[in-house]
């Protein structure tokens, strides 16, 4: 780990004697390399550094927060900060307790960017790019890498100081073909935590994705429609993540009975087979860390269990609140933002059933595979599909045009009627919530299969 | 950032074996105040002061940025050692030009206390909950203030001050598991902000939801409130004008310049030069004068916008349409979007429809092939039409299309326009017939 632009016991004063029910101090070092392609160009190339911090204070319920470049910002912050909250608050304060922690945590073994030079990986990149060009009808293409390497230094009032470091090498590689007018992209997100590896592995996966946009060409559309739909396991995460996961954030829940009435522990949300986790625990993957940015323990949280709602994730504030068990889930982008409740590895855990299983006795439905983007309102939401199959009398049949799943959370998860039994992650993207985007975070599932889900196309 | 140390970084660029080199400084604070659950939550202060150096060295762009101060050396380093693998320059840093003031900032609203903008939230939630006191309130109002400082080797430095004020709130009201989402936002330089227009938005949301109405699948006109057409149509539409988009021949109207595409009603306009609105500057992000540019006028495909490298690999001239952040390099924009109005009030728009959809918000809109201009997703907040009059609020049903297709099929354009979170400005728009799917 790097030295830190402020010597840790000036952070440690900083916090004393606020007058502050509680105050803590974090602080950010990242240094970003950014390399970008649209066809054969190279769009941008870059390097990035930015050194900040931030203060966030609690007085009487009310919180003030103040982030700043300067490190000589630093006492003046946490004092602005306290006088904030105290402009604010008019209740009572209520954390969840917290052992204080001293920890260095240093990033995972994996293959590390900064170790390879430039040169190194745009020669990669050149040979990524090329390789969904030289599809023919792919008339362009879009390359997005960024590795980008944080150390985060946290200290609270209650005597915690932890250092955290971590790099995630994330890339996105995108297709479009054209003919007569028509258009078609395929693409995919990856991403990986402290681990460049898996970068030098990916030349099969970006001519598939050409291959795939210039077959979408050719493809019919799906007929809108209600069916039984079988998703594999990047779909099924995002579908876990935007559907089931945002609701399971306390934020959305502390303070709104009606919501507390349908989110109660307990509740049936699904059948016997699902079992939904989320938890940074789970090593070495993009939503893994040691400590929140609170400086809670990271934890592996059972949501749903056998069909039943067990759990919930939360920040201090919101499991004080709702006198439940801290998660450690509460996450902020960048030291420009508070800490809010945040998912990490979101997943559903796998059952018994082959894919085989899943398909048969499926007379007419949709095989719907890859990430394309999601979006919830709670009760409703919506994904797509990068690409799909009709499913004809228990078999893959034709590639259709993309399509869109939407639906209600509740009757969809109702609707899964059988998980299969292979695991897989998805990386790449990240998450948007409050402003704060991308949060590094992955899901993951088996193939599943729903009943009943509506399917627009597009 | 003073003159000298920007006149300082240019002339260590150049001494490092830059060619060109440009500064972008950018300091902004801001105070967003923000209430959770109809109450007051957190005051918060951000502060954000950075430079970013992009180099022409032999002939190939490098960037690097920084937040960390007196990084000099280490910013014309990393800028340096970038350019070897950079793109090649197909432009010249512009020289000084000729810069007409556009108002962007506000004593008032930088005089604004945190009280004051408590206060503003504190009245922005009483009055929608005195409408519902069911609803369940997030706001948040914001004050902020910046100054963006651009200076390159070829002679041009500007300073550019701005303030604004912006305002949101989004409620939420939950009978048993039905959620009904509403909200509305404004922003401005001045510090006239419309709060009692954002409450009447939004207590007009919540009468127009009174009751759930059944939808049908089939085509059939849809209405997009100019929320809706800000949220659904408007980013799929000007990706096609993005010129880079263009240039790759990825813009479906890569070959339709001066093209009869849309309907004759129909005039487009990226204008940054509105006095106070959010989205105004003087220049744009690479110190060219920012313009007003037409994109549609009368159906019209009348312009693309560039910046100055896409303009240069174009053979075209940059349109002033350079945006960007901190970190990353400039990029092909829009400022203030402002769709011109027609003739045709919102309630003479609807009563000519026996079936229809009004279109507030879709769900996952921004999803599918945006590029092409496909638009799909689900209703999160409309309204159904029957027989000329609102219905009932639409749940569970798909709206989809393609802009390009949709907007040479307008049935009416309305002549009431607002302005969408500051940046657009947008009558409702009647789409003769869309693909609506409703779940069973």
């Amino acid at each position: 780990l790097d030295q830190n632009l402020i010597p840790r016991d000036e952070i440690q004063s900083a916090l004393d004697d606020t007058g502050a029910d509680y105050a803590e101090v974090r602080l950010d070092n990242t240094a970003t390399n950014r390399i970008t392609y649209r066809g054969r160009d190279l769009e941008e190339i870059g390097r990035t550094r930015s050194f900040g911090g931030c203060a966030r204070a609690l007085v009487a319920g009310g919180w003030g927060f103040v982030s700043f470049n300067d490190p000589s910002h630093l006492r003046d912050s946490v004092q602005q900060a306290t006088a904030q909250a105290r402009h604010v608050g008019t209740g009572s304060s209520n954390l969840a307790p917290l052992e204080a922690r001293q920890d260095r945590v240093a990033a995972g073994l994996g293959k590390d960017p900064r170790t390879i030079p430039l040169a190194r990986k745009k020669e990669l990149l050149d040979s990524l790019n090329e390789a969904m060009l030289s599809v023919e009808g792919v008339t362009s293409t879009n390359v997005v890498y960024y590795d980008s390497h944080k150390q985060v230094t946290f200290a609270n009032s209650g005597g915690s100081f932890i250092e955290q470091e971590r790099i995630d090498v994330v890339s996105r590689l995108a297709a479009t073909a054209r003919k007569n007018g028509d258009m078609q992209q395929s693409s995919v997100s990856l991403g990986a935590l402290n681990d460049y590896s898996y970068m030098e592995k990916l030349g099969d996966v970006a001519l598939e994705v050409g291959n795939k946009s210039v077959e979408l060409l050719n493809a019919p559309y799906c007929e809108p429609g209600v069916y039984p739909v079988v998703l594999d396991p990047i779909l099924a995460g995002v579908f876990c993540h935007e559907a089931f996961g945002h609701l399971s954030e306390s934020d959305f829940v502390y303070e709104n009975d009606r919501m507390k009435e349908i989110m109660v522990l307990g509740k049936r949300f699904g059948q016997k087979h699902l079992n939904i986790v989320d938890g940074a625990a789970v090593p070495g993957l993009r939503g893994s860390y040691a400590f929140d940015d609170e400086g809670m323990p990271a934890r592996k949280t059972d949501l749903i269990r056998e069909g039943v709602l067990v759990g919930r994730l939360h920040s201090r504030e919101t499991a004080g609140k709702m006198n439940e068990p801290a998660s450690g889930n509460a996450r902020a982008l960048d030291y420009r933002f508070p800490p809010i409740v945040r998912m990490t590895n979101t997943y559903i855990e796998p059952g018994e059933a082959t894919l085989g299983d899943l398909l048969s006795g499926i007379k007419l439905g949709v095989y719907a595979r890859n990430w394309y983007g999601g979006t919830t309102s709670m009760e409703m939401f919506t994904f797509s599909a990068g690409e799909a199959y009709m499913i004809r009398d228990g078999q893959i049949a034709e590639l259709v045009r993309p399509v869109k799943l939407t639906g209600n959370l509740f009757t969809t998860l109702e609707n899964i009627d059988a998980v299969g039994s292979d695991l897989d992650f998805n990386q790449g993207g990240g998450c948007g919530k409050g402003g704060q985007m991308p949060l590094p975070v992955s899901n993951g599932s088996p193939h599943i299969r729903i009943q009943n889900c509506v399917v627009g196309e597009r | 950032m003073d003159t000298n140390t920007v006149e300082k970084m240019l002339q260590a660029a150049k001494e490092a074996g830059a060619e060109q080199a440009e500064v972008y400084h950018v300091a902004t604070e801001e105070t967003p105040v923000r209430f959770e659950a109809n109450r007051l939550k957190e005051l918060n202060s951000r502060q954000v002061n950075g430079v970013a150096l992009r180099v022409i060295a032999s002939g190939r762009i490098g960037f690097a940025s920084s937040t960390r101060p007196g990084d000099v050396e280490d910013l014309v380093a990393a800028a340096m050692e970038t350019s070897p693998f950079g793109p090649e320059a197909h432009f010249s840093f512009p020289g000084r030009t000729e810069v007409a003031a556009v108002e962007t900032y506000d004593r008032k609203t930088e005089d604004l206390r945190p009280e004051d903008l408590i206060t503003l939230g504190e009245r922005l939630v009483e009055g929608v909950l005195k409408q519902d006191s069911d609803v369940l309130c997030d706001a948040s109002v914001r004050r902020a203030v910046g100054t963006v400082t651009i200076a390159n080797t070829s002679g041009a430095s500007a300073t550019h001050r701005s303030s604004a004020l912006s305002a949101w709130v989004s409620g939420t009201l939950i009978r048993g598991t039905d959620m009904l989402f509403v909200g509305d936002a404004d922003a401005s330089c001045d510090p006239s902000i419309g709060i009692e227009a954002i409450i009447a938005e939004v207590s007009r949301q919540l009468e127009r939801c009174q009751g759930n109405a059944a939808t049908r699948t089939g085509e059939m006109p849809v209405v997009f409130t100019s929320l809706g057409v800000a949220e659904a149509i408007i980013g799929p539409l000007t990706m096609a004008f993005n010129g880079r988009n263009v240039l790759q021949g990825q813009s479906p109207l890569a070959d339709a310049l001066g093209e009869h595409r849309y309907d004759s009603r129909l005039t487009v306009t990226d204008d940054p030069t509105i006095p106070f609105r959010v989205g105004s500057r003087p220049f744009d992000d690479e110190c060219l004068a920012a313009r007003k540019v037409p994109l549609i006028q009368a159906g019209r495909v009348s312009n693309f916008l560039y910046d100055l490298q896409t303009a240069g690999m174009a053979g075209s001239r940059s349109t002033g349409s350079a945006h960007r952040s901190l970190t990353t390099q400039p990029s092909i924009g829009t400022s203030s979007l402002v769709v011109s109005p027609g003739d045709v009030t919102f309630f003479d728009m609807i009563s000519g429809i026996e079936e229809g959809i009004v279109v507030e918000e879709l769900m996952g809109a921004g999803q599918g092939n945006v590029m092409g201009g496909d638009f799909s997703g689900n209703v999160l907040l409309g309204y159904k039409i029957e027989n000329g009059k609102l219905a009932g609020r639409v749940k569970n049903t798909i709206v989809a299309g393609n802009v390009h297709e949709a907007l040479a099929s307008v049935a009416a354009i309305g002549s009431e326009t607002r302005w969408i979170g500051g940046v657009v400005n947008t009558p409702p728009i009647c789409i003769d017939h869309l693909a609506v799917s409703a779940a069973s």
